[in-house]
């Protein structure tokens, strides 16, 4: 492991509670600089994952390294290096905003907390409000003091789980631009999203957490790539019709839900396509009783190639 | 040394924000001010003339329980602002910082302390302006401060304890509030004689009273029974060093749930 290139290494990372498995192999590595999203749904093991990294609780197998310093035998040294915004927002309301830093400088044994603070303040363009107590500001402006108690001590490994939700488009895109800048500061991000939009804006490198292991990791253009850009579903009169449309229509990615008779085709979302298919369909004299657009969500998608590869050996989900 | 000398400094951020935050708060205000004053009038003026203990005035008699009931109170601020640190993120926020996590609590048990030692002195002022006069001989004001913090260090841990155990803040609170009805329990209010029988026996075996009667002693310039005040001692000594180690403990399984 390069200890100056890679800042996050993660190897087949497990952890279960009780007898629930929420991480089974998670395995992933951050290039120092960069910034990596982990996006899954909820329960997919995305705080999990975080919560081993930040040393709050240790993994039951896997190894995990945050600028060389192993996560489970050396917490102390790793604290030095990173910093963590939970996904709720962690501060004391009833303290000022200039407090709030305070405490946290003094935390972190600065020699001068205070001018930590004013600065953090302007850089966060929070210096207007910052004598005023947190409670009385709005949701965007204590996100944005979450992060930058986050950043006193300056940590060259940010955690940031979930730093959107429950934000206003507005604040959502401000935070997407403090978050780039960090990174062009020269630091290594990690956070947790649950938007596919998000990751794609913001981050170097995607890997996608699905109960608990990865399922496709890369840059965005690669995993779009990897995305099918549109799906449709037919639905036919019988299971016969089913049958020999899902061989015709054998070139692209489908799914058969025969309770319902139905099928859905994973495209590539132009209309030509759809052309193609309702051609195979017509030569095949296969009529259709019910036609629609879906706008597959990545949930969807993801959910649907899992059952892919286990019904068909098709592992298109891999890299 | 260095680091001990980091330890006592992050120990005072930490107090110092708790302190911070009870100002601010109109609750902890409430009950670490007002009540505590309105408790001595209260018991006072609606007991004084119905209770009769020997030798001395029922201002007097009840000082220091209520110095005992307030710091119960205040302890039970304590294990609710626990609690709330823990469910906030905030606690967890500290805990990846390079400090040692016991510092988190030994701060919150520090503004305990002093925050019940303003609450005593609001008691004390009542007490005086209503006739209480206490015996100024210094042992006797050295036993009773003695005492009077080893209850609030013994209480506040114990509220700590309570405050990362509970789920919830309401809980943290019901909890801790069973240690406000202790000193009802005990001789701080009425003689222990004239407790019914059962409760008789558990007033004469519970923390509160040696406390409180080696404090009642101490503060009337009276001498103290030697045994009574070994057992307070013992009582507030053990409850620390049970409690502390045990609190420490929970918090590090509670945050890394």
């Amino acid at each position: 492991m390069e200890k100056t290139d890679v800042s996050i290494f993660v190897s087949s990372l497990k952890k279960s509670y009780k007898d629930k498995e929420i991480l089974k192999d998670v395995t992933f590595s951050v290039p120092t600089g960069t910034i990596y999203a982990l996006l899954g749904s909820n329960g997919a093991g995305k705080t999990t994952t975080i919560r081993i990294l930040t040393t709050q609780i240790r993994p039951d197998g896997g190894t995990a390294h945050i600028q060389g310093f192993d996560v489970a035998k050396e917490p102390e040294k790793v604290h030095r290096v990173i910093s963590l915004t939970g996904q709720f927002s962690a501060l004391d309301e009833s303290l000022t905003g200039m407090e709030n830093l305070l405490i946290m400088g003094r935390l972190h044994h600065l020699s001068a907390p205070e001018k930590s603070a004013v600065r953090l303040l302007e850089y966060f363009d929070l210096s207007a409000s910052s004598s005023r107590r947190v409670s009385s500001w709005s949701g965007g402006m204590k996100r944005k003091l979450d992060i930058a108690m986050s950043l006193v001590g300056s940590p060259s490994v940010l955690f940031l789980d979930e730093p959107t939700t429950g934000l206003d488009p507005q604040s959502r895109l401000a935070m997407w631009q403090i978050v780039r800048r960090l990174r062009d500061g020269g630091m290594t991000v990690l956070l947790t999203t649950q938007y596919l939009e998000e990751a794609e804006q913001l981050a170097d490198q995607i890997g996608i957490l699905h109960r608990g292991r990865i399922l496709a990791q890369g840059t965005p253009s690669q995993l779009k790539s990897l995305l099918p850009q549109g799906a449709v579903r037919f639905t036919f009169r019988d299971q016969e019709d089913l049958r020999c449309a899902a061989f015709l229509l054998g070139k692209w990615q489908t799914s058969s839900h025969p309770a319902e008779c139905a099928l859905t085709v994973f495209t590539d979302g132009r209309a030509d396509t759809l052309r193609e298919l309702f051609r195979h369909l017509r030569e095949g004299h296969i009529s259709v009783r019910k036609f629609s657009e879906l706008s597959p969500s990545l949930e969807d998608v993801f959910l649907t190639m899992i059952k892919e590869e286990k019904s068909y050996g098709k592992n298109k989900a891999k890299l | 040394m260095e680091k001990t000398k980091r330890n006592y400094r992050d120990t005072l951020t930490i107090a110092w924000r708790c302190l911070l935050l009870s100002c601010r708060n109109p609750e902890t205000f409430l009950t670490s001010i007002l009540l505590p004053a309105l408790m001595m009038l209260l018991f006072v003026s609606l007991f004084g003339s119905l209770i009769h203990v020997g030798g001395t005035s029922y201002t007097a008699y009840i000082v220091p329980g209520v110095l005992i009931q307030c710091a119960a109170q205040g302890s039970s601020t304590t294990a609710i602002m626990i609690n709330q640190d823990i469910t906030s993120g905030i606690m967890s926020r500290f805990a990846t910082l390079p400090i040692r996590r016991r510092t988190l609590l030994s701060g919150h048990v520090l503004e305990a302390y002093g925050r019940s030692l303003v609450t005593s002195a609001v008691v004390l002022l009542i007490a005086l302006l209503m006739g209480f006069r206490p015996a100024l001989s210094l042992p006797g004001l050295g036993i009773s401060f003695l005492l009077l913090s080893g209850m609030i260090l013994a209480l506040s841990w114990l509220s700590a304890t309570v405050g990362i155990l509970s789920k919830s803040a309401q809980g943290a609170s019901s909890l801790s509030s069973l240690a406000i009805i202790l000193p009802y329990l005990s001789s701080g209010f009425v003689p222990a004689e004239h407790l019914p029988p059962l409760l008789r026996t558990f007033a004469r075996y519970q923390p509160m009273t040696p406390v409180i009667d080696s404090m009642r002693a101490a503060l009337a310039g009276a001498p103290t029974d030697a045994g009574t005040l070994a057992a307070a001692l013992i009582w507030c000594a053990f409850l620390t060093v049970v409690f502390y180690p045990v609190s420490v403990l929970a918090m590090q399984k509670r945050l890394s749930r």
